[in-house]
């Protein structure tokens, strides 16, 4: 409980540039190349994850004084398998077609290292209020380096965004786009690319 | 000789093939992060492989025996992360008792190891797969495992050699491993389309 000083402009900013997701934590990889491979699917996982992100922030936010150090992982991993199903279930009912392309990585966000590494390092220490809006922007800031990514090997894969073609009619696709190949360099660039731009040596 | 030939297909498969790192990016933050020394990432693959083998078995068990009976389909993730981070907390436990210089070089990717992907995925995809058949469960749990090592051991070895080359300044650490990782799943490519 010592850093407690984090406040909710903090938690604002943090989540979309300082300590954007992905780009400057390097956690959250498995859905992130694996879902990207078109626009549409990616920002229907950003999404969920941003719904179980609020759900489970404000849910650890209010049981943070109850918690065991031991026990500690089992009780976020449960409280996140817990809105998971939700949102399953409600893609299931209301998206069908987009649940069946996203298949196992729905439940594979109950092992989002995002998710579980907000829990511990925010929303166990802060109150509602800041957990939420760190939940909130950092639910955005990932959503939008995966519709980012996404956008990239969509255009590049089929010259299309959101379906609408948009490049040249002679465009020849690049098939390794679509393969996990193209998720892990494109990705890798843009890691360089940020570095780069922000001036930081690793 | 029909079981044996079957469970052996699928072994390789899971190992080569379908290699959850490779081609289904599962278990990428470790992959990514623990494989800076070789031994360390090979101490961690055995550890991933133990667990993933237990729960791999465990969690079929529960979705045959008790789930599926019952109609408890909808706690099935729950039930699954529960056996998962009991698994963990059963190797923690051991290694903590027989093995501490182990458990010590370990530090906190033990407890880590609740969250990786490739466990709950492969316990996920078993249930996809819709495999029926207790000894396959077995053996692809453990592939997986296997797999998962071979991986990681792989990109650790490369690592080791990458810290001699000259590589740009804003692409060094993060961005060349990945990278490397997708230059690795181009060569692991060739295999797609050998046993399905």
């Amino acid at each position: 409980m010592a850093d407690k000083t984090m406040t909710a402009s903090e938690a604002l900013i943090g989540g979309l540039w300082t300590e954007i997701p992905v780009l400057r934590l390097i956690l959250g990889m498995c859905p992130m190349l694996a879902v990207t491979t078109a626009v549409k699917p990616a920002l229907t996982m950003g999404l969920s994850v941003l719904f179980v992100l609020v759900c489970s922030n404000i849910m650890v936010s209010f049981m943070r004084k109850l918690l065991k150090p031991h026990l500690r992982i089992l009780m976020f991993t449960l409280t996140i398998a817990a809105f998971v199903t939700i949102a399953d279930l409600f893609l299931r009912a209301f998206t069908p077609q987009m649940s069946e392309i996203l298949g196992p990585y729905v439940p594979l966000i109950i092992v989002n290292c995002i998710i579980i590494a907000r829990a511990e390092s925010c929303a166990s220490k802060c109150g509602i209020w800041v957990s939420t809006v760190d939940a909130v922007s950092m639910g955005m800031g990932f959503t939008i380096v995966l519709f980012i990514l996404a956008a990239i090997r969509e255009l590049l894969a089929a010259g299309t965004i959101c379906d609408i073609p948009v490049l040249w009619k002679g465009f020849v696709p690049w098939a390794a786009m679509r393969m996990p190949v193209g998720a892990f360099i494109t990705l890798g660039l843009m890691l360089g690319l940020v570095n780069a731009l922000t001036g930081k040596k690793s | 000789m029909d079981t044996v030939y079957v469970l052996l297909m699928a072994f390789i498969s899971i190992v080569i093939v379908n290699n959850l790192v490779f081609t289904k990016f599962l278990g990428t933050c470790p992959y990514l992060g623990v494989s800076g020394r070789l031994d360390m990432a090979f101490g961690m693959g055995m550890a991933v492989t133990f667990v993933i083998t237990l729960a791999g078995v465990m969690t079929w068990l529960i979705d045959h025996m008790i789930l599926m009976p019952y109609g408890l389909e909808v706690t099935r993730y729950v039930c699954y992360i529960l056996v998962i981070a009991g698994a963990v907390q059963l190797v923690e436990m051991y290694l903590r008792k027989f093995f501490p210089p182990l458990y010590e070089s370990f530090g906190i990717f033990l407890p880590l190891i609740t969250t990786n992907c490739a466990i709950l995925g492969l316990c996920i995809f078993l249930y996809v797969w819709n495999v029926n058949n207790f000894l396959e469960a077995a053996v692809l749990s453990f592939g997986a495992g296997v797999g998962f090592t071979i991986a990681i051991c792989i990109m650790a070895g490369i690592r080791e050699q990458l810290r001699f080359a000259d590589v740009p300044d804003c692409l060094s650490g993060p961005p060349i491993t990945l990278i490397t990782a997708g230059l690795l799943t181009l060569a692991f490519m060739g295999f797609a389309g050998m046993i399905k």
